[in-house]
């Protein structure tokens, strides 16, 4: 028995979730080994080997894993699979993309998502939008499971010194081809794993008042969300989405400004510490989560939450 | 080109589900279903590249139990061609489903295949690319754009960083987000008109794909309810407990 983790990185840093992802793997099986596809992603595959929970650093190292091609990813995924127990990786984009193609070829049925590892068989899972748990065991001989980075702390960062073994690619797929990615370059925290997130809805009326939002957001070095309402209205990119199908957050604090708190919505914050709603409806679903509610007008209130905060002498950061 | 969609019936994305009892799983008797509502999008896309004319028949297809058919319905409604209807009894896993799809495309040909990224009940994300991996076909999951070029696609898809484009050739599999387009409802006449669209039956058992559940669930809860919080009466007083109380500023 022997865990197969699968890296996110961008051929210089690993990605902060393969740290989460890798908690929940060393709980499957202590045996844990990470695989690294990349180009010239030599810093990734020596920073995974000082992760003291990583048994063995696989690196394979071409042009042709520059770019995540879930077609390129599954060929070598399979070529190292046969030695492995359970092949798994963060239940984000990246691992949403790439794991149901490893698992059809395994012709294993993939557990999605998992909030908690049970046994090395048995995981909880949330089904519909988090409203409800499953417990699932898998029958399969080889496990595929993706694993929800903000159910698990990330992994300790430094103290081991794993082997590094060079491994060679698998053949390239020819039939897709990456073309550019459009990243949205911020120097706030990553709303995946930041400590305190403000999410702004369809309240915020349109895109230029997002400003009230990220004023407050730069004040608390806090990471900025939003509802589907306003990624859908062009308020704010797609990155920024909370919720069933955008991404989950669970921050120390989440101040949720303008969002009527639809279920899916809720799916993606309800989890977090601590839970701010403010909203003029006062009937708002979002109240039935929230610690501290305010019923009043954002325009009103975002401005005096920042002269408010502007007075205190100390914000944590 | 042919394009086959693949549509699947769920409880309706308004509904606050209840979970049984005995914990055996979730009340589906007497609940408003629908369509899973990226699979709307999926079908919406394939309608539109057909008006554009670069489509000539658009196929849709359900896999459940007999009500399943209404999805199919639904479809041929804004402007599926035809359907097919796979019966199956029981409630079967993603792969089952792939292997299911994979039979009908080497029945069908299609160029192309769409379906939502993730349904919303089991919240999986898991058939479109288990599909293409058992076709051995391209894969663009999570479309919020896509351009048909001649024998390619260009795909921009929706990721945790922001976007990126692809392209990928024919055949492809793709799957769609909820951005990708606006779904259209269906007028009257077109309703009235897709009752006479055809629709084969099929059953899974016929088709000689294993579709037994490799996965048990053990059990389905409540998730722990949140403490209910209190209303504030102004900002000082939530700056004051979010500092003081609360500890988190």
């Amino acid at each position: 028995m022997s865990v197969l983790l699968i890296a996110e990185h961008n051929n210089k840093e690993v990605r902060p979730f393969t740290y989460n992802a890798i908690t929940a793997a060393s709980q499957i099986n202590e045996e844990l080994h990470v695989l690294v596809l990349g180009h010239q992603a030599d810093d990734v595959a020596k920073s995974l080997s000082e992760i003291p929970n990583v048994k063995k650093v696989i690196h394979v190292d071409n042009e042709i894993y520059e770019n995540y091609i879930a077609e390129n990813y599954a060929a070598a995924i399979i070529k190292h699979a046969e030695s492995y127990s359970h092949i798994v990786s963060s239940a984000n984009t990246f691992g949403k993309n790439l794991m149901p193609r490893i698992a059809a070829l395994l012709d294993t049925s993939q557990v999605s998502d998992i909030i908690k590892v049970i046994s090395e068989d048995t995981f909880l899972r949330p089904i519909y939008a988090g409203n409800a748990f499953a417990t699932v065991k898998s029958n399969d001989k080889k496990k595929c499971v993706t694993i929800r980075p903000t159910s698990f702390d990330p992994a300790d960062k430094s103290g081991g010194s794993a082997e590094i073994t060079k491994s060679d690619p698998a053949e390239a797929s020819s039939s897709t081809k990456f073309l550019k990615k459009e990243e949205v370059k911020s120097d706030r925290p990553e709303l995946g794993t930041a400590r305190i997130v403000i999410s702004g809805g369809r309240g915020m009326q349109n895109g230029e008042n997002f400003k009230l939002i990220s004023d407050i957001a730069d004040k608390l070095n806090a990471a900025i969300g939003a509802s589907r309402a306003a990624v859908d209205a062009g308020y704010i990119t797609n990155d920024h989405q909370v919720g069933q199908t955008g991404k989950v957050v669970v921050p120390d604090l989440y101040i949720a400004v303008g969002i009527s708190g639809a279920i899916q919505h809720l799916a993606g914050m309800k989890e977090s510490k601590v839970i701010v709603a403010i909203n003029k409806d006062g009937e708002a679903p979002i109240f039935s989560v929230a610690d501290y509610g305010l019923e009043a007008d954002l325009f009103e209130a975002l401005p005096q939450f920042l002269s408010e905060l502007n007075k205190l002498n100390t914000i944590q950061k | 080109m042919k394009i086959l969609v693949a549509v699947k019936r769920v409880i309706d994305y308004n509904v606050q589900i209840r979970v049984k009892e005995d914990g055996s799983g979730i009340v589906t008797d007497n609940v408003k279903m629908s369509t899973n509502p990226p699979d709307d999008n999926a079908i919406e896309e394939a309608v539109k590249i057909k008006e554009a004319g670069k489509a000539k028949e658009i196929v849709a297809i359900t896999i459940g139990e007999e009500k399943a058919q209404e999805t199919v319905r639904k479809a041929l409604a804004v402007g599926a061609d035809r359907g097919i209807h796979v019966k199956v009894d029981n409630v079967i896993e993603p792969l089952a489903v792939s292997k299911i799809l994979k039979k009908i495309v080497e029945k069908e040909n299609p160029d192309l295949v769409f379906m939502g990224k993730q349904a919303i009940d089991d919240d999986c994300n898991q058939t479109g690319q288990m599909l293409a991996a058992l076709l051995n076909w391209p894969q663009a999951t999570f479309a919020s754009k896509i351009e048909v070029k001649d024998n390619v696609l260009e795909v921009t898809r929706e990721i945790d960083e922001g976007l990126e484009t692809i392209e990928v050739n024919v055949p492809a599999i793709v799957t769609c987000d909820l951005r990708l387009n606006e779904p259209r409802y269906a007028s009257l006449p077109n309703i009235m008109k897709a009752k006479k669209k055809p629709i084969e039956q099929l059953n899974a058992s016929d088709l000689g794909v294993d579709i037994n559940p490799r996965i048990e669930q053990i059990k389905v809860e409540e998730p722990p309810k949140r403490k209910a919080g209190i209303k504030v009466a102004s900002v000082e007083e939530l700056v004051q407990k979010l500092k003081n109380e609360a500890k988190v500023i």
